[in-house]
């Protein structure tokens, strides 16, 4: 990232090493694949509500790119501070 | 301007080694009538338009007619009660909601993250103890030594099937499977035959359900047999039979096909080959390629249930449409340069596992099982080589995969 | 393609701002990018804040937006923008400091429409949800176990706080002045079905009921409800619940057409003057643009909906950087997520004169419906059914009769009812049928 200012104001942990995921819930129709890929993260309940974790440590890094690919429906979008951007 | 005959030909055995050009052509336009009334949605639009339509129903099979016996008593009195229990208990691929999403979430709750992670491991175990096993060979059945045994392994476990049976079932789901290929439901005798198999595995299902009752298991078998999820009421043992038929057929017959077409495809493409060997982590989009690239079911047939119109075409009300998913996985509407084997084309929307209501159960498993599959080979194969390019081909024309891939190798690596 | 010289400042740190300005870089555009915000964070994800946030699942400062391309941008945060002069094309923040545009992008989106009272407003135990401080201030009230929570006004945000309570397991009123619940979006036909779902899981509601006053304790902390017609409702915690308003006080005198209700725009996008006219250097995309959509003729409205602030804040980057996009046509869609079911819509209720069941069966808890005007599709609104829904956008997108054809898979009865919206006119401060959802 070379932006050229870090905002200010209360700076949280997980910026700094993890990752943000965002699904377009829109687009989401809970084919579920998330949460085989990375069940860590992402958690269907009920038959369509889907949770997940928008902060995953970058640990998580190769779980969550995995249920990025293998979303059917490409309804998940990755910020990994450490890759370089397409 | 449609040519009615591309449908015949895609089916021929002689396009099977490369049906490609031919989608290519059918794509031309969206939705075409073929010469026997059936009509083919090839372009991606097309497709996923017609996923998602609830005019369209998946309950595609003839009604079930067993070939009379001569015995009058069976003829007259059970075989009518069979064909009706066969109708009214088909297993869930060909069935549509609400039946549908019932059995389908009884499935779905015994198929938990829990299992399919363990059978992740379990694959890249099986995958290692197969190689072992195969020594200082100096050739290799990419079909008989690792797709097949692979998965099959993997779904009697999950399923809890004692392995010793398997060998029964190869022939049976083989024989099953072919419910899929339409011109075997034109065929009396292919039906016939399929009735038979039906009733011999449903037999044996039977039998190992009420095993599973007397002595239950960690497996989904007993998780099916026993309570429904969260108060649902208990499946039928009828549609617990064809569940777990569908559940065994689908195990045996998909995944070889995606294992078998990835190591064929990585054959042809060296470099993805070398790519993978070095960086494992590539694995997860080489697979979701595959399903793009060649995917193991080239196509799903369902049935319109009223007239439908895409663009200057209406399929009439009673129409048999083939959703031609791998025309559409190559459609350059969706996809740039769409005949390249590329793992790092983004934002892949692929219909290689189908999509909406009957989107593929298995394929989180199935995307672990090859996985672990193309790693390995891609790891331990000393200098593979294709023997026969193109490699002989399995008659289907909707699950489509080599019948042997045969690789000349100088050693396999620990 | 606007030159690299150029600068671009985006007013709002938010979704639509966010994906603008990547939808410029991704465009080409190579000058320099200004991204105000009057919050001191970078842009958030809102949706979580009435659902996850609330039950502690998700920590309030975790939902920062993933950034999808690098924006070389000088952040502006915890500046408010305070005015705007079209002729020098100067942006001045809160403190006087003033940055200059070549083009600019307006995504100020919008704030919780505040309690009438200003003095029962303030209230401690009285909140209004918007953003990420408000999410963390709720969040930390409800975690310390109020006895009785009140939720004013039965719209999206008001439904997915009360569901959050009964998962925190509070006993929680809603107070709402149409027929049913979410009567304003879905018509009381459907709104009785959500009503239900709600009244199941344990949420006291009272429809057709308007909360006149907020009375406290002695010391400042809200203890009561006061009903029309007097009867009191008591609440430790209220959450004021009314819709949202847009941001725009900024803009005054900059000459440009905007109310409370939204900024105006052309069907490209650019935001109008007072006369109408153009203003081809300035954007505006997301829950502030109110803009001519080709579906719904007639009128301009402003969208409150987390696709709609994606699709329009890209389709303003591409607008600015010379792309000359084609006009901005999006099918508006939106989920909530309440009490374990998954509501999503596509097109919108409003003016529908019919709805019918078209999959599933409202008894059941999955179903499909099809809202219709003039003998069209104009709506679609699954319950936990949401792989038909594409089909249902296309015949939106279409004009396709209504009602749809029978004979269906899982078709319901296909009989057309009145979807029972509330008379407009008699509708409180609390109307968010003007933009199908008030997303926080």
């Amino acid at each position: 990232m070379s932006d050229n200012t870090a905002p200010p104001g209360p700076s949280p942990t997980y910026a700094a090493a993890g990752l943000r995921v965002t699904v377009d819930l829109n687009l989401c129709q809970a084919y579920a694949q998330c949460c085989y890929a990375a069940p860590d993260h992402f958690v269907l309940k009920g038959h369509e509500a889907l949770h997940y974790d928008p902060a995953p440590s970058a640990d998580a890094r190769a779980d969550i790119e995995r249920a990025r690919i293998a979303c059917p429906v490409q309804a998940i979008r990755v910020e990994d501070p450490e890759a370089p951007r397409r | 301007m449609s040519d009615d005959t591309l449908f015949a030909r895609i089916k021929d055995e002689a396009s099977r080694p490369d049906p490609y050009p031919l989608f290519a052509t059918l794509r031309r336009c969206p939705v075409s009538r073929q010469e026997d009334g059936t009509y083919v949605a090839a372009s991606h639009a097309a497709i996923s338009s017609l996923l998602h339509d609830p005019r369209m129903s998946s309950e595609t099979l003839p009604p079930a007619d067993r070939p009379k016996t001569g015995n009058p008593l069976k003829d007259w009195l059970v075989k009518p009660v069979r064909d009706y229990i066969t109708d009214t208990h088909r297993p869930f691929i060909f069935r549509d909601p609400p039946d549908h999403d019932t059995l389908r979430a009884a499935v779905m709750h015994q198929f938990t993250h829990q299992r399919v992670q363990a059978m992740r491991a379990r694959s890249h175990q099986l995958v290692d103890e197969i190689l072992d096993k195969l020594g200082d060979a100096r050739t290799i059945d990419i079909v008989d030594d690792l797709a097949y045994p692979l998965p099959v392994t993997i779904i009697c476990e999950l399923l809890g099937v004692p392995p010793e049976d398997e060998e029964k079932f190869h022939g049976w789901a083989t024989q099953l499977a072919t419910a899929l290929e339409p011109d075997n439901l034109q065929d009396d005798e292919a039906r016939a035959e399929n009735s038979r198999t039906f009733d011999v595995i449903s037999e044996y299902m039977k039998g190992l359900i009420a095993q599973k009752r007397r002595d239950p298991q960690d497996d989904m078998l007993t998780g099916l047999a026993g309570k429904g999820a969260d108060g649902a009421p208990r499946m039928s043992d009828f549609d617990l039979i064809a569940t777990a038929i569908l559940m065994l057929v689908a195990g045996h017959e998909t995944t070889v096909n995606l294992i078998t077409n990835g190591m064929l495809t990585l054959l042809r493409h060296p470099e993805e080959l070398r790519r993978l060997r070095e960086d494992p982590s590539r694995a997860p989009r080489v697979v979701e390629e595959l399903l793009r690239y060649e995917p193991p079911v080239q196509f799903r047939t369902r049935t319109a249930l009223c007239p439908i119109t895409h663009g200057d075409v209406t399929i009439p009300e009673g129409a048999p449409v083939v959703l031609m998913l791998a025309a559409g996985n190559r459609d350059p509407a969706v996809y740039a340069d769409p005949e390249r084997f590329d793992p790092d084309r983004t934002e892949n929307l692929h219909l290689g596992f189908g999509g909406s209501l009957h989107y593929c159960v298995g394929a989180p498993l199935a995307r672990f099982e090859v996985e672990a599959a193309l790693v390995a080979l891609a790891r331990r194969l000393r200098n593979p080589r294709l023997i026969a390019d193109p490699p002989p081909y399995r008659p289907g024309s909707a699950l489509r995969g080599p019948k042997h891939l045969r690789l000349a190798i100088d050693g396999i690596d620990p | 393609m606007i030159g690299s010289e150029s600068r671009v400042v985006v007013v709002g740190a938010s979704l639509a701002g966010l994906r603008g300005a990547e939808s410029l870089r991704r465009s080409g555009f190579a000058g320099s990018l200004t991204i105000v915000g009057a919050e001191p964070y970078r842009p958030y994800d809102r949706p979580p804040l009435s659902k996850a946030v609330l039950t502690g699942a998700v920590a309030p400062d975790a939902t920062g937006l993933p950034n999808l391309v690098a924006l070389d941008a000088d952040w502006r945060l915890g500046a408010p923008a305070v005015g705007l002069d079209r002729t020098k094309r100067l942006v001045t923040l809160e403190g006087g400091e003033t940055i200059a545009y070549d083009r600019l992008l307006i995504a100020t989106g919008a704030s919780a429409r505040p309690w009438p009272d200003a003095a029962e407003g303030r209230l401690a135990g009285v909140h209004t949800l918007r953003g990420r401080d408000d999410a963390e201030a709720l969040r930390r009230d409800l975690a310390a176990r109020p006895a009785q929570v009140l939720v004013i006004g039965g719209g999206f945000i008001g439904c997915e706080v009360a569901a959050a309570c009964r998962d925190l397991d509070l006993p929680v009123t809603l107070v709402e002045t149409g027929p049913t619940l979410l009567a304003s979006v879905l018509g009381a036909h459907l709104g009785a079905v959500v009503q239900t779902l709600h009244e199941t899981r344990g949420v006291t509601v009272l429809c057709n009921a308007k909360v006149e006053a907020l009375e406290d304790d002695g010391t400042g902390r809200v203890q009561r409800a006061r009903l029309a017609g007097g009867s009191a409702v008591p609440a430790d915690l209220v959450v004021v619940a009314l819709g949202a308003v847009r941001n725009t006080s900024w803009l005054a005198g900059s000459g440009l057409a905007f109310d409370e209700g939204g900024l105006d725009c052309d069907a490209q996008g650019y935001v109008l003057d007072e006369n109408e006219r153009p203003d081809t250097q300035i954007a505006a995309a997301g829950d502030v643009a109110r803009f001519p959509h080709p579906l719904y003729p007639g009128h301009r409205i402003a969208l409150e909906h987390w696709g709609h602030a994606v699709a329009q804040g890209e389709h303003a980057g591409r607008l600015l950087a010379g792309c000359e996009p084609a006009r901005y046509a999006e099918v508006p869609a939106f989920w909530s997520s309440q009490g374990g079911i998954t509501i999503k819509s596509v097109g919108l209720t409003k003016g529908a004169d019919g709805v019918v069941i078209a999959q599933g069966d409202p008894r059941h808890g999955r179903f499909v419906a099809v809202y219709g005007q003039e003998g069209r599709c104009i709506a679609a609104l699954s319950f936990d059914s949401a792989r038909w829904l594409p089909a249902y956008a296309e015949k939106i997108a279409a004009g396709a009769p209504f009602p749809p054809e029978a004979g269906g898979v899982d078709a319901g009865p296909l009989r057309v009812f009145a979807p029972g919206f509330p008379d407009p006119s008699g509708s409180g401060p609390d109307d968010p049928a003007r933009s199908g959802k008030d997303e926080p």
